[in-house]
């Protein structure tokens, strides 16, 4: 068959625009392995000198003698997530359900414009909100009645603020999974004469179990990185926390804090940028298993 | 017994959503209380002056502009990479494509992945080209930050435009390159939603811009200068002795806050108006 010049030009711009796209898509992918490798690279010089593990589990940090231990941050990151799934978890939890299904659709209408509202919210404003309101609360109110003198810039502090943050994302994915569970599933336990919350307990919790695991993995990676309003509540002080009330340094506050000098002294640069490619490899991790369960939720039941 | 159990269940899940919605309240008070005393309207029209940290006359017309270059050039930046991509898998791939399937779950993945990370990442590209902080290097790490949900919030409306619609102009003889005008169209109000989704992330991130942005107490004029940001100016000055620059710092966060509200309900009335004309 014989083309005339106008169809071959059609031809030959949807072949270009496919090969830019095609180029583009797998750039977007390429983008977690460069952000990976390049973070790698710049933190090798440390690794050359030090082991992975004394690194991990050294706990004293002092750039300018050339020891980096990372397990005070190590545990302060953890303690923060820790008290903030904590929170936020059964409160997401009894939300979800109650909007999934005991709510009267205005209700939701109202709601959920308002979760959107909380996930917008920017995170330098819920440290604001955390200086103004939840410092002095633990400061002057709750750490009085257990310990001698906090000054409220503590892991509790961050906890709090972190688990108000997380809580939009946890909502969300829940009330994904439930909505996804079969109505015919919820009607066979009721016709059996079970009341709304035996049909929640025994049937729509059991079954969106692994749901509930994949969003709190989820919602464990984003407290791990969760960067500016973690620092400006916990205090930052490079100690491992003894209690709630004591002040902790989660990594991503360490990098954030410390880009300023790292220039300043050897390897200083290559530590924080190695703190970078922890975080960024764990919550690669944790995200990759949990979006995997979610998608293989979604299938299963929409088959 | 059982309606017992019922009952308190239903007063728990009552109170644990007063709870989550108290605590907006408490904070968006939190905000008003502490910035509407420090707005001013040379707030919003002068540039600081007097020295950073400590100079207590002028404003935030530093910031404020600033962030709006950074988010006009990151969005179209991370449009420029978005768009493609979403038509690319929803109109040249098959409905069961590897190649798609494998770029949603990565641009999932990404969005998860914090902006300390694309921080540190666009910090090291510019050391490696030898760059100094500058809106350049900042609209670069917004960009890498934005680009995921822009990805996947456009192809939640793009997956949902009917194979039908493509396959009729197909068969008039149009390439699939025509229908991308089709499929535009179609998901235009989707797109409007998620370039405001990710304005608001853009314009109130800290983390990434704070090493590759920089900060600085006067408007830039080139790409290669350092570049003042809300969120930054939010933090930097509530940390300062000075009563003065922290009204500013406070200012701050009512601006930032106002104008995230307003993007977050001007995406809800995009996306409710989508959902109604819907095919």
């Amino acid at each position: 068959m014989i083309f005339g010049t106008h169809t071959k030009y059609r031809v030959f711009k949807d072949s270009l625009a496919r090969r830019i796209m095609l180029g583009l898509t797998v750039f977007s992918l390429l983008l977690a392995v460069i952000v990976g490798l390049s973070l790698y690279f710049k933190s090798s010089s440390i690794l050359h000198e030090h082991s992975l593990w004394s690194l991990l589990s050294g706990s004293s940090w002092r750039p300018f003698k050339g020891e980096f231990g990372f397990y005070p941050f190590i545990m302060g990151t953890l303690w923060v997530t820790a008290i903030s799934i904590f929170i936020a978890l059964p409160l997401c939890i009894l939300t979800s359900i109650f909007l999934s299904e005991y709510a009267h659709p205005y209700i939701k209408k109202i709601v959920f414009p308002l979760i959107d509202i909380l996930a917008g919210i920017p995170p330098v404003v819920y440290g604001v909100w955390g200086i103004l309101v939840v410092v002095p609360f633990i400061s002057e109110k709750l750490a009085p009645h257990f310990v001698e003198f906090s000054s409220g810039y503590s892991v509790l502090a961050g906890g709090i603020v972190l688990a108000i943050m997380i809580m939009p994302l946890i909502i969300s994915i829940l009330i994904e999974i439930f909505a996804a569970i079969p109505k015919e599933l919820r009607d066979a336990s009721l016709s059996l004469g079970a009341t709304n919350w035996q049909t929640v307990k025994f049937v729509v919790l059991r079954k969106s179990l692994p749901g509930i695991v994949a969003a709190i993995v989820l919602a464990v990676s984003r407290a791990f990185g969760e960067t500016i309003a973690v620092l400006m509540v916990c205090g930052n002080m490079s100690a491992v926390p003894k209690s709630v009330f004591d002040s902790g340094y989660p990594l991503p506050a360490l990098i954030a804090n410390n880009y300023g000098e790292m220039m300043s002294l050897p390897l200083y640069d290559s530590a924080l940028m190695l703190a970078a490619l922890i975080l960024f490899v764990i919550i690669l991790i944790f995200n990759a298993a949990s979006r995997i369960i979610l998608t293989r939720i979604e299938r299963r039941f929409a088959l | 017994m059982r309606k017992f159990e019922e009952r308190f269940f239903k007063v728990l899940m009552i109170l644990a959503t007063i709870i989550i919605l108290g605590s907006l309240f408490m904070i968006l008070v939190a905000v008003v209380k502490r910035g509407l005393p420090a707005m001013s309207w040379d707030m919003v029209t002068k540039i600081p002056s007097g020295g950073f940290y400590l100079g207590k006359e002028g404003g935030l017309l530093n910031a404020i502009v600033g962030s709006l270059y950074l988010v006009l050039g990151s969005t179209v930046l991370g449009l420029i990479i978005a768009i493609p991509v979403v038509i690319y898998i929803n109109v040249y791939l098959p409905k069961k494509s590897f190649l798609a399937d494998i770029t949603r779950l990565s641009a999932d993945v990404l969005f998860g992945i914090p902006s300390i990370v694309y921080g540190a990442f666009g910090f090291s590209l510019m050391v490696y080209f030898g760059l100094k902080t500058s809106l350049f290097g900042g609209i670069i790490a917004v960009a890498l930050l934005i680009t995921p949900i822009l990805i996947r919030s456009m192809d939640e409306v793009a997956r949902l435009v009917p194979k039908d619609l493509k396959d009729a102009a197909l068969s008039l003889g149009a390439t699939r390159y025509e229908i991308i005008r089709v499929v535009l169209k179609q998901i235009s109000p989707g797109i409007t939603t998620a370039i405001l989704l990710s304005i608001g992330r853009a314009i109130g991130d800290a983390a990434s811009v704070l090493f590759t942005a920089g900060y600085t107490d006067s408007i830039p004029t080139s790409l290669s200068q350092p570049v003042a940001t809300l969120p930054l100016a939010i933090f930097f000055q509530l940390s300062s002795p000075i009563q003065e620059v922290q009204d500013r710092a406070y200012a701050a966060a009512l601006i930032l806050t106002l104008i995230v509200l307003a993007l977050s309900l001007a995406a809800r009335f995009y996306s409710s108006k989508f959902s109604k004309n819907k095919i």
